[in-house]
């Protein structure tokens, strides 16, 4: 809970609320979208590796915000389009495997 | 892996069962999530076989050796396997680098060449043996690796634009830094007739031309306007140019960011018209024979697959195979197309006239499809 007033200040929620039938479907994007670009084992391509070892410092609400609205400059997306701030948030906490 | 046993039941006994097998109507479908590869019978539309053992194939490509019997087999994992299709086994494998892209054999057949993410380079490797032959260090990732006539590869390098020429004809590899392409490349592809290395820029607008017929290739930019009136869309998928089409005297190329074709005069290099199609281009794929190429498209709209007509510039077919469409593979003259289904776990047969679907194959969430016939295609 070391960031609770970051989270706050972001106001993405805390842990991510997301049905399981929805958690199934994340997780299937993560490993067969995502893969494109880091790899289906998560260890980078043109995308950095994020593994659980390479995320151990960042934290999750950043990582969401990453995952919400991209790298400018970089071949990372935005994919707040297609994912809700609580489904970005269930994907930064499974690829930390918290 | 439900699926992946349920498909090994169905599939037929080893290819060799009964001595003779010719290999010419054979190819290999990639199954990314299991490292394995479906061994496919073009004539009889079936599954033959498989091979395991791959490693992570979530960006994984082939190229096959001169007699159509081996694949060579470029995993992301910097994997380099070399497979029989007849023995349907892994008869060489090496781990020559942590990530890697792709790769290329070169024109007499005795160079594999593949292309690193990390460490960025390219490593050549002994096609017999996959003993390393040479190892070309770069300044970042390499991409776009291609052959080129006289035993010679081309690359380009995604973190600093530069693109390479490299002979390995001699005693010594001669290595040539050709010219700048621009920011990021993304891909690159070689025209079949050899001539021309084009190379597609991620971090800005265009496309850059080399003349490879020249005795000192330039790089020559073009297509550096489009889509500068509209907002560019998040690019989830990066366009591959392995399949760039080139069609009646045209380029088709895929507008990055944009639901748009591209039409380039092959000579000028004028931009001779756009075509609005269904969502961001991936594949653009000239259908042999024929003025039709297919396009498929980047997630979440990667449900459909277009067909232009490349003297109208218009969409005449527009077609829904399954979910998550991730590569097309024309039989070599043309009669049918083969689309892969990653998320139907399928891989669909449709005869290009009728645009009907004659038969269906079971792989686990098929990628790349790979005829045999690719042995004797320049580039590929």
């Amino acid at each position: 809970m070391r960031s609770l007033v970051a989270l706050f200040c972001l106001a993405l929620p805390l842990h991510a609320q997301v049905p399981a039938e929805r958690a199934k479907a994340l997780e299937h994007m993560v490993i067969q979208d995502c893969g494109s670009c880091h790899g289906l084992t998560m260890k980078g391509g043109l995308g950095s590796p994020l593994t659980p070892d390479a995320l151990d410092h960042a934290d999750a609400e950043g990582l969401a915000l990453i995952i919400l609205d991209g790298v400018p400059g970089t071949a990372m997306p935005p994919w707040r389009p297609l994912l809700t701030e609580a489904e970005a948030m269930w994907i930064a906490h499974y690829l930390k495997k918290d | 892996m439900k699926t992946a046993a349920l498909i090994l039941s169905l599939l037929a006994s080893p290819v060799m069962a009964d001595g003779v097998q010719s290999t010419g109507d054979l190819g290999l479908v990639i199954e990314r999530a299991s490292g394995s590869l479906v061994v496919v019978d073009r004539s009889d539309r079936a599954a033959i076989g498989r091979i395991e053992g791959l490693g992570d194939l979530s960006h994984a490509s082939m190229t096959y050796s001169p007699d159509e019997r081996f694949a060579y087999i470029f995993a992301r994992d910097g994997g380099l396997s070399k497979v029989d299709i007849l023995t349907q086994e892994v008869v060489a494998r090496t781990v020559q680098a942590g990530n890697s892209i792709g790769g290329a054999i070169s024109d007499d057949g005795r160079l594999i060449a593949v292309s690193n993410y990390e460490p960025g380079g390219v490593k050549v490797f002994d096609a017999d043996t996959l003993d390393l032959v040479a190892d070309i260090p770069a300044a970042g990732k390499t991409i776009g690796l291609v052959d080129v006539p006289g035993r010679r590869f081309a690359w380009a390098v995604w973190d600093s634009g530069e693109v390479f020429l490299g002979d390995f004809s001699g005693a010594e590899p001669d290595i040539k830094m050709i010219g700048n392409a621009g920011k990021n490349p993304y891909d690159a592809v070689l025209t079949d007739d050899a001539h021309t290395y084009l190379v597609g820029l991620f971090g800005e607008k265009g496309v850059t031309a080399f003349d490879l017929w020249a005795d000192a290739p330039e790089p020559k930019r073009f297509l550096q306007d489009y889509g500068k009136t509209s907002e560019d869309l998040p690019v989830y998928k990066m366009p591959h140019l392995q399949g760039w089409a080139f069609s009646s005297g045209q380029f088709v190329l895929p507008a990055v960011g944009q639901h748009e074709v591209l039409w380039v005069d092959r000579n000028s290099l004028e931009e001779n018209a756009r075509t609005a199609v269904h969502g961001q281009p991936v594949f653009i794929i000239a259908q042999p024979a024929s003025p039709y190429v297919w396009v498929n498209f980047a997630t979440p709209l990667n449900d459909t697959v277009q067909v232009i007509d490349s003297r109208s510039h218009e969409v005449v077919a527009t077609l829904t195979p399954g979910k998550a469409v991730l590569h097309m593979e024309f039989a070599p003259r043309g009669a049918e197309v083969w689309i892969s289904s990653r998320d139907d776990n399928r891989v669909l047969i449709y005869d290009t006239k009728t645009r009907e679907k004659l038969a269906e194959i079971e792989a686990a969430a098929p990628s790349g499809i790979f005829f045999t016939a690719r042995a004797h295609q320049p580039g590929l």
